[in-house]
């Protein structure tokens, strides 16, 4: 019995701190997953030197197909997400002071960067644009999925929203390859945070101090 | 053309123009519409059908002899009725012959993303590929004349060929075989012109249509399909012919600066990245202080 509850719970190793819940990683990744297909399938319509990734995901056609579908999935992860983690990305002051220092982050000079909560301001920033990006393209997505409908005298209406879509998704592009970097390069253990759940202390000492004392019972 | 096809150089006791008379089928093809000898009998849509072998669609009744709202899939070629009154109270009945108008300059072809989807011939037809086409409908966007149309159950879209398979043969399109009063006619694009204005310059020595002229817009690199319009100068009352149209700017910003731009800051994203990297490492984590209250 207590082999079951472990394997299912996972009971955290002496020292470590509960980063996300079960349900968080699995949004995570369901949000993370559907952005990749929306992204590699958008790329290939994007740019003619991309196109091989539409065969790479069963043809063009049927990425042109599910490309709209899929998102909708992604935009649901989303509002999920939204739902989950929206109370604790609210920027806060501790936020505006370390976006004002983002250069310290940047080149480790830990010495001048502002302490953060759960998220830093950077997290933030990123977590806002990917909700705001994801209701621009949904928007404008729609318009791109059902071109025929709109009349003629608002045909001006098709390229207004192919470069909104465009913009907002190089907006997010931006934003993933840093997400992407940091998470796999910069910031070591954040992979095993969103797929164990679990950080040492030490790494929320380090990386998240404000929540560290938080969750640890010391302020 | 070594082994073409009969063309008829002369009809006996036949009052009109002889269809393809003096013309060369050579490169650079056009589609002449006058519009002012037009009767509106839609042999041209009938011809397009069975060439295109598709069945003849449900019409609709709105009180005028508009037989339906708009070209479709499987509707390359529509006769567009409009009766229109003009600045002088004259009231007139303008028929025009609405289909692909072939710009030199595509916009459905700037638009398209997928490979072989929309080729453009040297001899200035441009033609849907549907094997390549993945139904993204990018070239509804491209097009300043409203011409290409979805197929929502093969999920394709199509539009007229110019008869691209009978041009390729040696043919004239099948709206030209069939026009009956010759205000169809197909050459050259150079002696479409020459046609073209004979016939806008008789109109306005001869008739009371001072302003005929010859539509070409240049806004799209010139046309391979003109029309002979009775006044020039308002091309939108025949049925949406928009005055002076081009590629939608929004396309070209879109195909052109933003894709190299884009481009070029999705690269530079990776590569700054990975300079960071090199540049200045990963955050090491910080041994964390003996908590004062925690256990560890």
């Amino acid at each position: 019995m207590s082999t079951t509850a472990a394997t299912v719970h996972h009971t955290p190793h002496a020292g470590e701190i509960e980063r996300y819940t079960f349900t968080e990683r699995i949004m995570h990744w369901f949000t993370g997953g559907t952005y990749l297909y929306c992204l590699a399938t958008g790329l290939a319509f994007y740019s003619p030197h991309l196109f091989w990734l539409a065969y790479m995901l069963g043809g063009a056609p049927s990425s042109r197909f599910w490309h709209p579908i899929v998102a909708i999935v992604f935009v649901i992860g989303t509002l999920w997400m939204h739902s989950m983690w929206g109370r604790d990305m609210e920027m806060t002051d501790v936020d505006k002071q370390w976006l004002d220092r983002t250069e310290a982050y940047i080149t480790n000079d830990e010495e001048h960067t502002p302490l953060s909560d759960r998220f830093n301001g950077g997290q933030k920033l990123y977590y806002w644009l990917m909700v705001y990006g994801a209701l621009l393209l949904l928007l404008s997505g729609v318009f791109l999925w059902f071109p025929e409908y709109i009349p003629r005298q608002y045909a001006w209406v098709r390229g207004v929203m192919i470069l909104t879509h465009e913009v907002a998704a190089l907006a997010t592009i931006g934003g993933f390859i840093i997400h992407v970097y940091m998470s796999v390069f910069m910031v070591p253990y954040s992979m095993t945070a969103i797929t164990t759940g679990y950080v040492t202390r030490a790494w929320a000492w380090t990386h998240h101090r404000l929540w560290y004392l938080r969750v640890t019972g010391q302020k | 053309m070594a082994n073409g096809p009969l063309q008829i150089k002369a009809i006996s006791g036949h009052a009109g123009t002889v269809p393809g008379k003096n013309t060369s089928r050579d490169y650079d093809v056009c589609k002449l519409i006058d519009v002012t000898t037009c009767i509106g009998c839609k042999a041209c849509e009938v011809a397009c059908l069975e060439w295109n072998g598709y069945p003849f669609r449900e019409t609709v009744f709105d009180n005028t002899y508009q037989t339906m709202p708009d070209l479709a899939w499987n509707y390359y070629n529509l006769i567009r009725f409009n009766e229109v009154t003009d600045d002088e109270g004259n009231f007139s009945w303008l028929m025009r012959k609405d289909q692909c108008m072939h710009c030199a300059d595509p916009g459905c072809l700037r638009a398209c993303p997928a490979d072989g989807a929309i080729v453009q011939y040297t001899n200035g037809i441009v033609d849907f590929q549907q094997d390549n086409c993945i139904g993204c409908q990018y070239c509804v966007t491209g097009c300043p004349f409203n011409i290409p149309k979805f197929n929502p159950t093969t999920k394709k879209v199509h539009k007229c060929t110019l008869c691209s398979d009978r041009v390729g043969a040696g043919l004239e399109p099948a709206c030209i075989k069939a026009c009956p009063t010759g205000c169809l006619h197909f050459g050259t694009k150079d002696d479409m012109k020459d046609l073209a204005e004979t016939r806008a310059a008789q109109l306005r020595e001869h008739t009371s249509h001072k302003d005929a002229g010859v539509y070409d817009p240049q806004g799209v690199g010139g046309t391979h399909v003109m029309y002979v319009l009775h006044d020039i100068n308002h091309p939108e009352r025949y049925g949406g012919l928009p005055k002076d149209p081009h590629v939608p700017w929004m396309v070209r910003i879109w195909k052109g600066p933003l894709k190299w731009v884009g481009s070029l800051a999705m690269a530079a994203g990776v590569v700054g990245v990975a300079a960071h990297y090199l540049r200045f490492g990963p955050k090491e984590v910080e041994p964390e202080p003996a908590p004062k209250g925690g256990q560890k």
